[in-house]
């Protein structure tokens, strides 16, 4: 028997009833779709996998701009929009939309809400420069592309740095990490191999070739210390998921996923963290942010790690997957390396599952969404790399600029 | 077009685009000098500046004069060009320097480091900020070997 929510907060009083997505494609193989095009088939198939109709939809909680609802709903056809609302900021926001959804549902603004992510990136290319690249002057003559002449002037040091790319960013932090704790990239290899050995077993993984250790050394390194392996693949497709109230769940075609605790957010001089920021205090620089979200989430969900089962963990790089080990408490702040190195993190004969559908790293990257789904399978007892007897899921959205993001699910 | 360097990431504003707010970082630097906003009412450097300070959230601020000096903080060596024109400029250091005579986090400055040996350089080297003049309203903030 489920028990009933905390009336407190919103703990256990939603559950995901769905999940829909599109297959993953390799960068731009997903044309002549479009990106709203994905996200409605996704959108579908997550109503139908839920026994719901566009009729009972009445409810967006995205993030990072993923669509228009006003587009979505009306292409649809969706009767009402009742709830229309996104997280600021990037993929930090994937595991927080579902407690955006959550929040919705019992405050009673909506009864059924989608959260879905779609990309495409033949024409945009999240992973590129942030700004062209170009060997001479940009701005051009004291005028700017911005008008009235004001610019963030962080963008402008970030344009005379060299500092282009996520890439970039996330190799200043890992950089750090490395620096206080000794992490190696020997430790980052264990974080890329284990995730690949979870996607050489998953049919709808994008990057199924086996990777040894003498695979990562060989590797390119793109910007020290990470290498080609260390970054996520560029990939399209699109995944949803409805989320609605716990009573309502109960009844419907799938066993409910239930959203024990969420939270979103961050330390406020964890600011936009990357790109051209990198001003968070010594204490949480080589971190993945998540710290205060982690603590919030647990409190809210009355667990803590050693009551996870499996953890889907944001990985755009590998390095931030041991950060986040250390930030919701599976190691100590430090320990991230040897952590993982111990085979913690391995499917088989680890302590908590990783990853285990082998993450952006290889599987696929949908911005966050394909750890949503992973979770619901693992809850579901249906997953291709099924943690026996799997409880309790945690997601995560980001490291990123703040918001980011944590969701406890269970079954 | 300015001849390309190996290790030196080419400018690529002509103008910093400031405001009333910003100008006078880049005045100095013009002048070669490194001046970073203090806020007058606890001494919190902010940089970039802003209307108000992170720590006291006052709003009056004061150009102050730095030696521009500082310890590397953390860094990444870009090898993969992100675009053509960079195949003959990679790899190059960025990173982030921590100014002496400064609070650190608040008014860190990301920036090129040249002068180094990719394969050598660390965190907490010593470094000496440089400014590049690129056109006569802009001169790029880099970063070289502090001798002592
Ligand atoms: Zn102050």
């Amino acid at each position: 028997m489920v028990q009933e929510g905390d009336a407190a907060t919103m703990k256990d009083q939603t559950a995901i009833a769905g999940i829909g997505y599109t297959p993953y494609y390799k960068r731009g193989q997903s044309l002549p779709q479009t990106e709203t095009e994905m996200a409605c088939k996704a959108i579908l198939a997550a109503l139908a996998d839920a026994g719901l109709t566009v009729h009972d939809l009445d409810g967006f909680t995205i993030y990072s701009s993923s669509i228009d609802p006003a587009t979505v709903g009306s292409i649809l056809g969706v009767p009402e929009v009742r709830f229309a609302a996104t997280l600021t900021s990037g993929g930090g926001g994937t595991a927080g939309s579902l407690g955006l959804a959550a929040a919705a549902i019992v405050s009673g603004q909506a009864e059924v809400c989608v959260t879905v992510m779609t990309l495409q990136q033949a024409a945009r290319r999240l992973g590129g420069t942030q700004v062209d690249g170009g060997g001479s002057g940009g701005g051009g003559g004291g005028g700017s592309p911005y008008g009235s002449g004001r610019v963030p002037q962080g963008f402008v040091m970030a344009a005379g740095s060299g500092l282009l790319s996520p890439g970039h960013s996330f190799a200043l932090l890992t950089q750090r990490h490395m620096k206080l704790y000794g992490t190696k990239r020997e430790h980052l290899a264990e974080v890329a191999i284990s995730q690949r050995e979870n996607a050489i077993k998953r049919p709808t993984a994008l990057r199924r070739e086996p990777l040894t250790l003498d695979d990562y050394f060989n590797a390119r390194m793109l910007s020290d210390p990470l290498c080609l392996f260390d970054y996520t693949m560029e990939s399209d497709g699109a995944v949803a998921a409805i989320v609605t109230s716990a009573q309502r769940a109960r009844d419907l075609r799938q066993p409910p996923v239930y959203i024990m605790g969420s939270a979103n957010g961050g330390a406020g001089r964890w600011g936009s963290a990357i790109f051209s920021y990198f001003q968070m205090p010594d204490e949480y620089f080589a971190s993945s942010g998540h710290r205060t979200v982690a603590k919030r989430m647990f409190d809210m969900a009355g667990v803590g790690p050693q009551d996870v089962d499996v953890a889907l963990l944001y990985d755009h790089f590998s390095p931030l997957v041991i950060m986040q080990l250390e930030d919701y408490g599976f190691c100590g702040i430090g320990e991230g390396g040897p952590f993982v190195a111990e085979g913690n993190i391995r499917f088989d004969g680890g302590t908590i599952a990783v990853n285990t559908h082998g993450g952006h790293l290889s599987e696929a990257y949908i911005i966050g969404m394909t750890h949503v789904r992973e979770a619901v399978e693992q809850l579901r007892g249906v997953a291709v790399n099924q943690v026996q007897g799997a409880e309790i899921a945690l997601v995560t959205g980001g490291p990123a600029g703040l918001p980011v993001s944590g969701t406890l699910l269970r079954r | 077009m300015t001849q390309l360097r190996r290790g030196v990431f080419p400018a690529r504003l002509t103008d910093p685009m400031a405001d009333e707010r910003t100008q006078p970082f880049w005045d100095a630097a013009l002048a070669g000098r490194l001046s970073i906003a203090r806020c007058d009412a606890c001494g919190t450097f902010v940089f970039p500046a802003e209307p108000f300070c992170f720590t006291c959230q006052g709003d009056a601020f004061t150009y102050t004069d730095l030696p521009g000096t500082g310890t590397i903080y953390t860094f990444t060596v870009v090898r993969h060009p992100l675009a053509p024109q960079l195949a003959d400029v990679v790899p190059y250091v960025s990173g982030v320097v921590e100014l002496d005579g400064t609070q650190g986090a608040g008014c860190r400055v990301i920036a090129n480091i040249v002068d180094v040996d990719p394969e050598t350089v660390q965190i907490g080297d010593r470094v000496r900020i440089r400014f590049d003049r690129i056109t006569d309203t802009y001169a790029v903030p880099r970063f070289v070997p502090d001798a002592g």
